[in-house]
């Protein structure tokens, strides 16, 4: 009996599928699936090698030092880092006076202790970056109705993050003409920017980066693709502190675990030899 | 247990004997786990998924449990605090990709576990019980994963609950009303964040009381073995402990180094970008898909994409989602054969195959956007999917001839010369 | 383990060394995984521990210019009330005239202040005893017997250099470490300047 309900059951839904896909086909054949300029012209990152990558890969301090000074100077007029404090910043080889002294060069939102008005003040070791605006409507207001996202995760946050950030700051350019061509409704609109890397190609955010818009203070030669790997190195920190702590444990765990494997497989092969059947091999 | 050969717990320290007495937990260990508990001795690497997917319960729970110490159910405050979790707690960043990654190597162990069900007829009499429990436990654990996924609050998180829970707003009349009852809401909000919180705490202690139970419905038949043939002597049999203990933790290790490669590697890679952005109820991520673990069901539910008569596409696409794992409760009788192992099933063995492969192509089709060829494919998968298990496997064991089972385990393994049978059965009675 | 596997087994019987070694490999396998378990245990236990942002906020900064003699503020260090009194000559006065070898935990004003800036007494907020929060920091608040300050859980009275002289409490109101960065100001959680 259940068989048969079964059958019956299972037969429906087969022919139930069967028919969406009948439909489906039918509707590919008559009315292919126009195609879009996203689908044409996003390109995927371009690779980009950072010292933190792989399994052995380490943070190179010099670059995150560099990469912070972009993010201030550059990206933080428009662009938090909520989650990040400046405490942190100690992990960038920054001395206890250093950070001090570049927390205090920051204002922070603070309360009067008389008044209770809200205020500014420097900020201190304990306080998080920062945000440049008051609240998402006035971040919406002040950037063309596009609110600039949160940075600290941005390499998480997006596939091949610290690529995607490279690619992007490095990848702004005139449409194609081909683009065009193909697709003229497609054209970037008053107030975006042409970028291949970006889902949609026409992004909000004005290219940010010009050669030597920062001077760095080790003497790095400040190009565009430099400032764009530096700070794409630095926000592969701020998404992710651990990353080099976490890559070092691994080592270890793997190596222990390796060695405690095949020391329990030594152990179930001599628990099992003595019911274990011994056949004449045949070679 | 009732194979009159087991080994009989005997305590010898007084205080052993004492608590022997008064409650018989080591007897009950004994009797469940350890040298009492007879276990056919030709039982494969695949029979190895059980005690892992206990393990991955446990690892989950210890885990789970330090999470909460540290994690906020507001929705306002959700996402911060796993960031917390993350940048400030000592080791909380390993200790939450110990908890995403735990979660899917838990399915990982568990779909290998059900597969090799499928393929070693495990389902079969007398473990029908075991089965039936055993599929509680996999809806159970998928509700659980799947509130689980909502408390980040990330963006994923919150589409996630939108899209399941819209699920019942497919049922006609009351499907509205009661998306809204499950949300406490008409969008995923702190209600819905809180009470899934509460639940995802709670069911897996309720998948552990649900183990214990599959546990025990194991022991009364006693395991099932690659042969398919039931024990029939003390031969055929060697005690859990230190066989198949050993066994196991030989496999953990293996288990473990796949792992920790993933937790310490690749963390992020099994997860998705999109639920590091946080929750945003005015935007929908381009390209929205649930855990990889879920994909099969999700490629099957978006294969309906055609109204039939007076059923919408919804309606049936979720009937369909929920019918492709309430078939499983109904394996056991849909499959009459005599003969439990693949190994002497042809025709079975093949079709096991198929399926296989079906799977693998619903995965890959769950995880692929929504448009063509991946529409098509997932709806000829789909359509293998259920006849698979309601039209071939009852047609199979009808009509398919068998191959010779070997006369017994003992048999299989060493051969039937008779010196060897001899020889195991000189063996000690361990 | 060893002991019940083969013992009836010739191969295993052939050679005493054998049977030596096989204990040692299972030993070992056994001692690995209970070292697993010990390494696992270090993160569950210091999970609990404070975390970094907690520990990042152990420093408070304070002005007490404001602060008239006389008069006493709360302030928040660590997450506990902090006092800080201006203590008048005649409390100072009052404080000195008690002999040390009268106090349950003997301490002299001067050993409880900074030098050079005796009249301010900088204490936690929080009862020896069970970990009220003792009156006597705000305005009108009873001060206690020896006008210092009262906990009202259980009646202990602190004097004037918030020594405890009255009541259940075993020891004086702790001076947390702190530092004067000019005369108008504290950091409160640093040893030295």
């Amino acid at each position: 009996m259940i068989r048969l309900i079964g059958f019956f059951v299972g037969v429906a839904f087969t022919v139930a599928v069967l028919w969406a896909f009948a439909t489906g086909a039918y509707t590919a054949a008559t009315e292919p699936a126009a195609p879009t300029a996203e689908h044409e012209f996003h390109r995927t990152p371009r690779p980009l090698h950072l010292a933190s990558d792989g399994p052995f890969g380490r943070w190179d301090l010099q670059q995150l030092q560099r990469g912070y000074q972009v993010y201030k100077e550059v990206c933080s007029a428009c662009h938090s880092l909520k989650y990040v404090a400046f405490r942190d910043l100690a992990q960038l080889g920054y001395t206890e006076a250093e950070v001090k002294a570049t927390a205090a060069s920051w204002t922070v939102p603070g309360i009067d202790p008389v008044t209770g008005e809200t205020n500014t003040r420097p900020g201190t070791p304990t306080d998080y970056f920062p945000s440049p605006f008051p609240n998402d409507i006035a971040a919406r207001a002040a950037n063309n109705n596009a609110i600039p996202p949160d940075l600290s995760l941005m390499t998480k946050a997006r596939h091949d993050g610290a690529a995607y950030v490279h690619s992007l700051l490095t990848g702004y350019q005139d449409q194609p003409a081909e683009l065009l061509k193909k697709f003229p409704d497609a054209k970037t609109g008053p107030g975006l920017h042409y970028n291949p890397y970006f889902a949609n190609l026409n992004l909000a955010m004005a290219p940010p980066l010009s050669d030597d818009q920062v001077t760095y203070a080790d003497g790095t030669k400040a190009t565009v693709d430099q400032m764009a790997t530096d700070v794409a190195a630095f926000l592969t920190w701020t998404a992710e502190p651990s990353l080099i702590k976490r890559k070092q444990t691994g080592w270890a765990v793997m190596i222990f675990l390796v060695f405690a494997t095949i020391l329990a497989w030594f152990a179930k092969k001599q628990v099992w030899a003595p019911i274990t059947p011994k056949r004449p091999k045949k070679d | 247990m009732s194979f009159p050969w087991a080994k009989q717990y005997e305590p010898k320290a007084p205080l052993m004997r004492y608590l022997d007495e008064k409650l018989p937990l080591p007897r009950f260990l004994y009797n469940a786990v350890g040298g009492g508990y007879p276990v056919p001795r030709n039982l494969n690497y695949w029979w190895n998924f059980g005690v892992l997917a206990g393990f991955c319960l446990v690892l989950q729970i210890v885990t789970g449990v330090i999470l909460a110490m540290h994690f906020a159910a507001n929705a306002g405050v959700a996402f911060n605090s796993v960031e917390h979790i993350m940048r400030d707690v000592n080791w909380g960043w390993m200790l939450r990709y110990a908890h995403a990654n735990g979660a899917s190597f838990f399915f990982i162990v568990i779909y290998i576990h059900i597969f090799r069900g499928f393929f070693y007829g495990s389902y079969k009499a007398p473990r029908e019980m075991v089965w039936l429990l055993g599929v509680v436990i996999f809806l159970l654990l998928m509700a659980t994963a799947f509130m689980g996924y909502v408390l980040p609050w990330g963006q994923m998180s919150f589409w996630g609950a939108k899209v399941i829970t819209g699920l019942f707003g497919a049922i006609p009349i009351v499907g509205e009303p009661i998306q809204i009852w499950l949300l406490g809401g008409y969008a995923p909000d702190n209600a819905a964040l809180n009470r899934f919180f509460s639940l995802h705490f709670l069911l897996p202690f309720v998948i552990a009381g649900v183990v214990i139970l599959h546990i025990w419905a194991l022991h009364i038949p006693g395991s099932s073995n690659p042969t398919g043939v039931e024990i029939k002597s003390e031969s055929d049999t060697i005690p859990f402990h230190p066989y198949y203990t050993a066994k196991d933790g030989f496999g953990l290790g293996v288990f473990l180094i796949a792992y920790c490669l993933m937790v310490f590697f690749l963390p992020n890679f099994m997860g998705h970008p999109d639920n590091y952005i946080p929750a945003n109820p005015l935007s929908t991520p381009a390209h929205i898909v649930p855990e990889w673990y879920f994909w099969p069901f999700y490629a099957i539910l978006r294969a309906f994409t055609a109204d039939i008569l007076f059923v919408p596409a919804k309606l049936l696409g979720v009937l369909a989602m929920f019918s492709s794992i309430l078939v499983w409760f109904f394996l056991p009788w849909l499959d009459k054969s005599p003969v439990r192992s693949g190994h002497y099933r042809p025709v079975f063995k093949k079709f096991f195959w198929v399926l296989v492969v079906d799977m693998a192509v619903l995965f890959y089709c769950g995880g692929a956007p929504a448009e063509e060829p991946y529409v098509m494919l997932s709806q000829i998968a789909t359509a293998y999917y259920f006849l698979h298990f309601l039209v071939i496997l009852p047609i199979v064991s009808m009509i398919e001839r068998p191959n010779p089972l070997p006369f017994s385990i003992t048999e299989a393994v060493l051969g039937s010369d008779d010196k060897a049978v001899m020889a195991a059965n000189a063996t000690p009675a361990t | 383990m060893a002991t019940t596997t083969g013992t009836a087994q010739p191969e295993a019987m052939a050679e005493g060394e054998g049977v030596r070694r096989r204990d040692f490999i299972e030993i070992a396998a056994v001692s690995a995984a209970g070292v697993a378990g010990a390494a696992v245990l270090i993160p569950l236990i210091s999970q609990m521990a404070p975390s970094k942002d907690v520990l990042a906020e152990s420093t408070t900064e304070l002005d007490i210019s404001a602060i008239q003699p006389g008069q006493a503020i709360k302030a928040v260090f660590r997450k506990q009330p902090l006092f800080v009194r201006n203590l008048t000559p005649h409390e100072i006065q009052q404080a000195e005239a008690v002999p040390i070898d009268t106090l349950r935990d003997p301490q002299t004003l001067l050993e409880r202040t900074k030098e050079g800036h005796g009249n301010w007494l900088v204490t936690m907020g929080v009862c020896t005893h069970l970990g009220c929060v003792p009156l006597g920091a705000g305005e009108g608040e009873n001060r206690g017997e020896f006008g210092g300050y009262f906990c009202p859980c259980h009646g202990s009275h602190y004097d004037t250099a918030g020594r405890i002289r009255k009541g259940p409490a075993p020891k004086n109101l702790e001076v947390p470490s702190y530092v004067f960065t000019s005369d108008t100001h504290l950091v409160i959680g640093q040893e030295s300047a």
